[in-house]
Order: structure tokens, then sequence, then C-alpha cells
């Protein structure tokens, strides 16, 4: 067993590294909405899932069916992210105008958020199966089952560590995730709409006093925790090929779970959450079969709280100096 | 009954083909009792089922069901049906276990994975002359059985076997790939249905496991799998089904006029279960020709049925169970299943 785990471990840390970052893309959605508003946004999961469609229209409407190289790819791969953002920002903004919002107004209780997310979910869920999928993807008949993407992106070895294959793909997924995870921390760190938000995650009241408008943070918020999921949909449907209504619900729950363990608030929290969750996943496979994958991470979840019970990280948004 | 729009549908809708185009054949001839069919889509939740089959019971008062598609909603749903008496007879439902709980009214057109996995883990032994093997399971109802029957008679030929399990539910299957990879086989098996199976096949070969040859059994068999897993990735792969597709290159005449029908009115070549759903509900009309309409006339006579169908002579024994026990391997060819023989006498060209 143990020698199983020095055979394999190489590649099961960049498939943990490249998993752990698309789960850390989408836990920084659950956490900035925690951060602002208190509030878990269920729905998030179905924001991710609009991205890997929001992407897959792009080859979809370019009618791309064979592999691509140089700009044409790099092109192409731009394309499909920014229409993942696009897709997932424009969700999750009009979740927050729909679902959150009026609830918010009239100062429903939080358990009322969440049950109104739970719905959103449900509805977005079906609203692709039955339509979006059909029609748009033109698969009548077909709107449960997985859809696939042409290969767009040649698995080319870029190098190898100790003799395990490291894929273009692999690094792709990597550094673009780590790539935007940069632009937000400087983005909320150093910005005017940055010190909105730590503003309003703080204290909402003196922050309205001091003249920022609460509504437009949390729509920013959403907006950027929705375009992070964005990317992540973008990223995981080029390296995995393939999407359906459904794939949000288990990425949705294992984000919850990393942006947990990070630290519920934090951002950076997220990060280390995603990236430490994707590994403990994959080392964890090793020892004790890929079938107990889920119940590993979440053991390591309930060990991480008994005796960290704010997350790895802990601090969150405000706290953090303004 | 079966899943007719989820992520398996691809399995159930050629043999709810085939039972539509019989009954519609049977319908055309202006028979004095019709015969009508009515779907119910389970989207293969055992906890639907079994909602479903309560409906068809109570409100359409149905004589007989072709189905339940898959063994884990033909558990649950087959004791509802056993208290209404009503006969069922499934054309792709294949787990061992269902036909050991003594019911009167449930049977089925084909082996059960007691036959199916042992055929498959022959040919993987002496027709792949593999020595390494890797089996993967699903956990399922269906998968985990057939990989366990697999494994057991893989153990009794010599064969080496490392095993592991997946969760159908995920799409990254990587640390399934890098086990495989790090044990080395000439050949892996995977039990489950094809939508995990096409991703599992893709991340495999991307993962640079290319030599080893990739089994699996009747879930898989299916155009999806090789969609899932792309055409270049699937070139080869092998699945054993104790189903009969008639490929477009057949001679049986009674096979073909089936083929011929098939395509004419449903514009796609017959796929898997397609002559099995046609057998299946070909008993029934059968039974409503002889002049019985009630539930329990139609059992007797599906007991004591002796009928040519166009996948195999169809005799049930008293458990329900089909008396014949073919097994046929089927193979990845230029982006189509193409059929290789049976299980016993098939060879890798």
């Amino acid at each position: 067993m143990f020698n199983d785990f020095i055979n394999q471990f190489w590649p099961a840390t960049i498939d943990g590294l490249a998993f752990g970052s698309i789960y850390a893309l989408i836990a920084l959605g659950y956490t900035m909405v925690y951060g602002v508003l208190r509030l878990i946004n269920f729905a998030h999961s179905e924001v991710f899932m609009i991205g890997t469609f929001g992407a897959m229209f792009v080859p979809f409407t370019l009618g791309i069916d064979s592999a691509l190289t140089g700009l044409t790819l790099v092109g192409v791969i731009i394309l499909m992210i920014l229409a993942g953002m696009l897709a997932s920002a424009g969700t999750a903004v009009a979740l927050e105008r729909i679902a959150y919002r009026p609830l918010r107004k009239r100062g429903a209780s939080r358990l009322a958020a969440l049950i109104s997310a739970i719905g959103a979910s449900i509805f977005l869920q079906e609203f692709f199966a039955l339509i979006v999928i059909p029609n748009v993807f033109d698969r009548p008949q077909q709107g449960r089952i997985q859809m696939g993407l042409p290969r767009l992106m040649e698995r080319t070895e870029l190098f190898s560590i100790f003799g395990h294959t490291v894929r273009v793909d692999q690094v792709l997924v990597i550094v673009a995730a780590l790539a935007m995870m940069v632009v937000l921390d400087r983005l909320v760190n150093r910005t005017k709409i940055g010190r909105g938000i730590r503003a309003t995650a703080q204290n909402p009241e003196s922050a309205v006093l001091m003249g920022v408008d609460i509504d437009k943070i949390i729509r920013m918020t959403f907006l950027i925790g929705g375009a992070m999921a964005g990317v992540a949909g973008a990223l995981y449907l080029i390296s995995y090929e393939n999407t359906n209504y459904f794939i949000g619900f288990l990425f949705g729950i294992k984000a919850f779970t990393a942006a947990v363990l990070g630290g519920i608030g934090n951002l950076r929290g997220a990060l280390v959450g995603g990236l430490v969750l994707g590994l403990v996943e994959n080392y964890g496979a090793i020892f004790f079969g890929s079938d107990w994958k889920h119940v590993i991470s979440f053991t390591i979840l309930v060990l991480v709280l008994m005796f960290r019970p704010t997350g790895i990280l802990g601090e969150s948004l405000q706290q953090a100096r303004a | 009954m079966g899943d007719l729009t989820g992520p398996n549908s691809g399995i159930v809708i050629p043999p709810r083909n085939g039972a539509k185009l019989v009954i519609d054949e049977y319908n055309k001839t202006n028979p004095a009792v019709k015969i009508e069919l009515v779907e119910y889509d389970s989207q293969g939740d055992g906890s639907k089922a079994v909602a479903l089959a309560q409906q068809a019971i109570k409100d359409d008062k149905i004589v007989g069901l072709v189905g339940p598609a898959f063994s884990g909603e033909s558990a649950q749903v087959a004791p509802v049906l056993e208290e209404a008496k009503i006969p069922s007879i499934s054309a792709s439902a294949t787990n061992t276990k269902l036909a050991e709980n003594g019911w009167k009214f449930w049977h089925r057109v084909l082996p059960n994975d007691g036959v199916q996995g042992p055929s498959i883990a022959d040919f993987i032994a002496d027709g792949a002359a593999a020595k390494n093997v890797f089996v993967i399971d699903d956990k399922s109802e269906y998968g985990k059985p057939l990989a366990d029957a697999v494994r057991a008679q893989l153990g009794t030929k010599g064969v080496q076997v490392t095993n592991d399990s997946l969760d159908p539910t995920e799409s990254d299957f990587s640390s399934v790939v890098n086990k495989v990879a790090a044990a080395k086989p000439d050949a892996v098996f995977f039990g489950g249905y094809y939508a995990a199976g096409g991703n599992l096949l893709k991340q495999l070969r991307d993962k640079g496991v290319k030599d080893a040859k990739f089994f699996s059994g009747d879930g898989s068999l299916d155009k999806g799998l090789i969609e899932g897993a792309g055409a270049a990735n699937a070139e080869g792969a092998l699945v054993g089904c104790p189903c009969y597709i008639a490929t477009p290159d057949v001679t049986d005449a009674k096979v073909k006029g089936f083929a011929d029908a098939y395509k004419a009115a449903f514009s796609a070549d017959p796929a898997i279960y397609a002559a099995e759903g046609y057998d299946a509900a070909t008993v029934f009309v059968e039974a409503v020709k002889a002049g019985n309409t009630t539930p329990e006339k139609i059992n007797e006579f599906i007991a004591s049925a002796n009928i040519a169908g166009v996948s195999k002579q169809i005799k049930f024994q008293a458990n329900g169970e089909v008396e014949a026990k073919d097994i046929y391997i089927y193979q990845v060819k230029g982006g189509a299943i193409t059929l290789l023989g049976k299980a016993a006498e098939a060879k890798l060209g």
C-alpha cells in the first residue's frame, strides 16, 4: 500500500492540484457572498453549471470539431473563458436580483433565503435539462444526457516529474486558476469596490453611513463570485470535455466544503481549502480506493473543524485590514 | 418502463422502440382486442419507478409490463407488481438476484449477470489472453455484481486481478486512472453504465494507458461509450452483452425482417436490447392473440410460452429466467459497434 502511494504520488498531486484549483475558484463565490451577506448561496452550484454551458456555446456556435493549434487555440480558449464568465456572472446577478434581494428588502430570515436558493437551484437545473440543452444546443430529448466537447486541445506532454507526464491541459487549469486568484486578491484589497466589499462585510450599517451603496456592492459581490465560477466552468470543460445539467451538484458541495475548510469568508482560505481538498481526495483514494474519496474529504473537514472551528486560515473578510 | 430521458436512456429507448414496433404491427391487423402501449419514464430511479408502477396498476389498469429496464428499479417494482398480480418481462435487467425472490409474475428475456460475468471473464482470459487485469466497478446494483463475477472467474483462471471502484456521478476519475497506470495491466474491465464508461476510457487513454484492452458489460454497449471517449480512444474497446444486436450484415431472414422494419419505423439501426424489447412485447401480443386478456391468464400463457423470438427462442423457467444462455462480444471498429461473435467462440482479429 505504501508502495502504491510512492508510485502514484506525483500523478495524484498533479490531478489533485488541477481539480483543487477548480474547487477553489467555485469556493470563492460561496466565501464572498457569505462574507458580505452571511448567507450560503446554495444556487452557486448552478452558476458553475451554467458557466460550463456558456463555455460550451463557443465551440458549438463556431462548429469546431477537431483539435486546434497556435493562436486559434489560444483565441478559442480565451473566448470560452469569457463566455463562461459572462453566463455565470449574469446568472449570479440575476439570482441576487430575483431570489435574494426581494427577501432581503422585506427583512426575511436567512432561512427563507436558503430555501429560496434551493428553489432557484432546482429551477435552473430543470430549465437547462428541459429547455436550454434541447433547444439551444440542439439536443432534443437529450437534455439529461451528458454533453461532450470535441477535443480542442491535444493532450501533449509539457514536461515530466520523476517519469510522470504533466499534460498541457493540467498546467493550463492550475496556472489560470492561480492567475484569477491573484487578480481577485488585488481587486478586493486594492480597489475602491474592494474597499466597499470589505466595509460591508465588517459592518453593513456603518458602511451605509460612510456612503457605501450596499445594493451595488452586493451586486458586485455576486458578479465577481459568478465570474470566478464561470472561469472554473470553462477550465473544467476544456480539461474534462463533458458537462451535464446536474454537474453543479457535486462541485457545489465540494467547493462549499473547500470554502469552510479554508475558513469561510476568507478569499485566500478558499484557495487553500480547494487545493487541500483536491490533494486529500486523490491521496486518500490511493490508500482506501477511489470509492472512499468523498468519505475521506469529509472526514478531514470534520477533523479540521474540531480543532480549528474557523477553518485552516480562519481570518475572514471582515477582519481584514481596511 | 425505464429511463427514457435520463443519462442512461440510450439503453432503454431501443427496447421501447422494439416493443412499440410489435404492438403497432399487431394493432394494424385490426384485431378484436387492441393493445395500448403506455410509457413510464422512471429515469432509472427506483422510487420514481415504484410510484409509476402504482399509477400503472391503479389508474391505467395495465395487464402487463415490458420492463423495468434497470436492475435497481426492478428490485423495487417487482414486489409491487407481484402483489397486484401483473406480469412483467424485462428486456434488460440482468442482476442475478432478481430471479431468487420466488416472484411468479416477473420474467426477463435475457440471461443474467451470473452468466454474463464469467463468459466475459473467460473471453478476457482465453480470447484476449490477458494475464494482468484491472477490474473497476461503479458500486451500482448492476455494476458491482457483474464486476465481482468477472473477478471471481478471472481468479479461477490464475489471472492477476487488481481492483478499484468509482462513483459514476463524478466526472473526474483520475484517482482510478492513476491506479491503473501504476498497475500496468494488459486488460481493464469496467462494470457499469456507458456514461461513466466513456469518460473513464477517455481519461485512461489520455493518461497514457494505451495498450490495455478495455472491456465492459452490456451497460456500456451504446454509442454513448464512443461519444464519451472519442472515436480514437474507443477504437478496439470490447463489450460483452447477453443481448443480440442485429447488425446490418445479418443473413437470418427473421432477424433481417426485424432490422428492416425497425429502421423504417425509427430511421436508425436496431441498437442494444431492441430485439429483446421486441421479443418481450411479442410474448404479450401472442398471449392476447391466444385470447388471454386478464393479467393472470397472460401470466399463465407466459409460463408455458415457447416462441421463436428475434434474439433467441423464448421459453421461461419457473423462476422467470429465459432458457437460452448465450453471451455475445461486440467490438468498437471505426467508431461503430460491431458484433464479434458468441463469447465462447469469438476471436480477436
